[in-house]
């Protein structure tokens, strides 16, 4: 086994110790270049893991603008909503007026051919 | 917030994750105020850029406030938030494109939390360490930082992460390993030709 092949197998080597294959274990015993890389990557991936609990300060005004934008938020679904309703009355409305503008016509269509049927021709 | 939560701490968040569920808007606003420094911690490490991680926190709470009907409760609030903000992050750095110069030290100013018993000699290694870190965290390409800060930071599985951005779990593995690569030239490259040895090519084949 070469050093090429097991440095690939360094990083998983440190998060996984033991569950490493039995050669890689024995090269990297033997080899005092993938021992120092071993320990580079074992360093590296404990250096990540304690940036985990280093927080990092927002600078003021985050919490403020992130509670107006989820204000904001409920405030444009509310009026959407409302927009929504009204729009909802609107088609109703003019739906209904439809209906009763054609119910109007045909009235006066049925009434104005049963006045035209009773009249008698002149002549 | 934290992947370990403390029991108690464990309990309070979960009340209040179940009150917001509810609607409740005030214990929604609580979960943001114990949490969003995480966040933006979170948020910042992943865009390397400031004003984007003050997006992605706003646009991630609200995500998780239209979305809280969503979970499920047998995962921790904390994960699922960093899934949320993975997410978001995600976006946010492909609609940027562009890769902008970012300022580290704003980022830089805070002292290293170490564990207590910590010699100086060792605390100051850690400290050196944990600004190297940092920086080369930010000289990785978005693609392959997110991976490293995801796992290897904040401890996601490869599904988690794959799921959040939309990736396969084979991509992943492959971003990681080229992540973790590029980082440690990055941290180790002048040691390395101490070495004699890495010359910066064993990721030819990957």
């Amino acid at each position: 086994m070469q050093c090429d092949d097991v440095a690939k197998l360094l990083p998983s080597a440190v998060e996984h110790g033991a569950a490493v294959e039995l050669s890689v274990q024995r090269h990297i015993e033997s080899c005092l270049r993938c021992q120092a890389e071993l320990a580079r990557y074992r360093r590296m991936l404990r250096g990540l893991q304690l940036l985990r609990t280093r927080y990092l300060e927002p600078s003021p005004g985050l919490l403020a603008q992130t509670f107006a934008a989820i204000e904001e938020a409920g405030e444009r679904k509310a009026v959407h909503s409302i927009l929504s309703g009204r729009r909802l009355a609107y088609v109703g409305a003019i739906g209904g007026a439809a209906v009763a503008a054609t119910a109007a016509a045909t009235t006066a269509m049925l009434v104005a051919r049963s006045r035209r049927r009773g009249v008698p021709v002149a002549g | 917030m934290t992947t370990h939560e403390q029991p108690r701490q464990r309990d309070e968040l979960a009340r209040l994750v179940s009150a917001a569920r509810e609607g409740d808007r005030p214990a929604f606003d609580e979960l943001v105020r114990r949490t969003y420094v995480d966040t933006y911690t979170l948020a910042l490490r992943l865009t390397a850029h400031e004003e984007d991680a003050r997006d992605v926190v706003q646009e991630s709470y609200l995500r998780a406030w239209k979305g809280l009907s969503q979970f499920r409760g047998d995962a921790q609030f904390s994960t699922w938030m960093y899934r949320i903000t993975a997410n978001t992050a995600y976006t946010v750095v492909k609609r940027r494109r562009r890769h902008r110069a970012e300022s580290l030290d704003a980022m830089l100013e805070d002292p290293v939390e170490l564990r207590p018993g910590v010699q100086p000699e060792e605390a100051a290694e850690s400290a050196a360490l944990l600004e190297r870190l940092s920086v080369g965290l930010d000289e990785l390409p978005p693609k392959l930082r997110v991976l490293v800060v995801l796992k290897d930071v904040y401890g996601l599985s490869h599904e988690e992460i794959a799921t959040e951005l939309g990736i396969s779990v084979p991509a992943a593995k492959v971003r990681l390993h080229r992540g973790r690569k590029r980082l440690r030239d990055l941290l180790y490259e002048d040691e390395s030709k101490h070495d004699g040895k890495n010359d910066g090519r064993w990721d030819h084949a990957m």
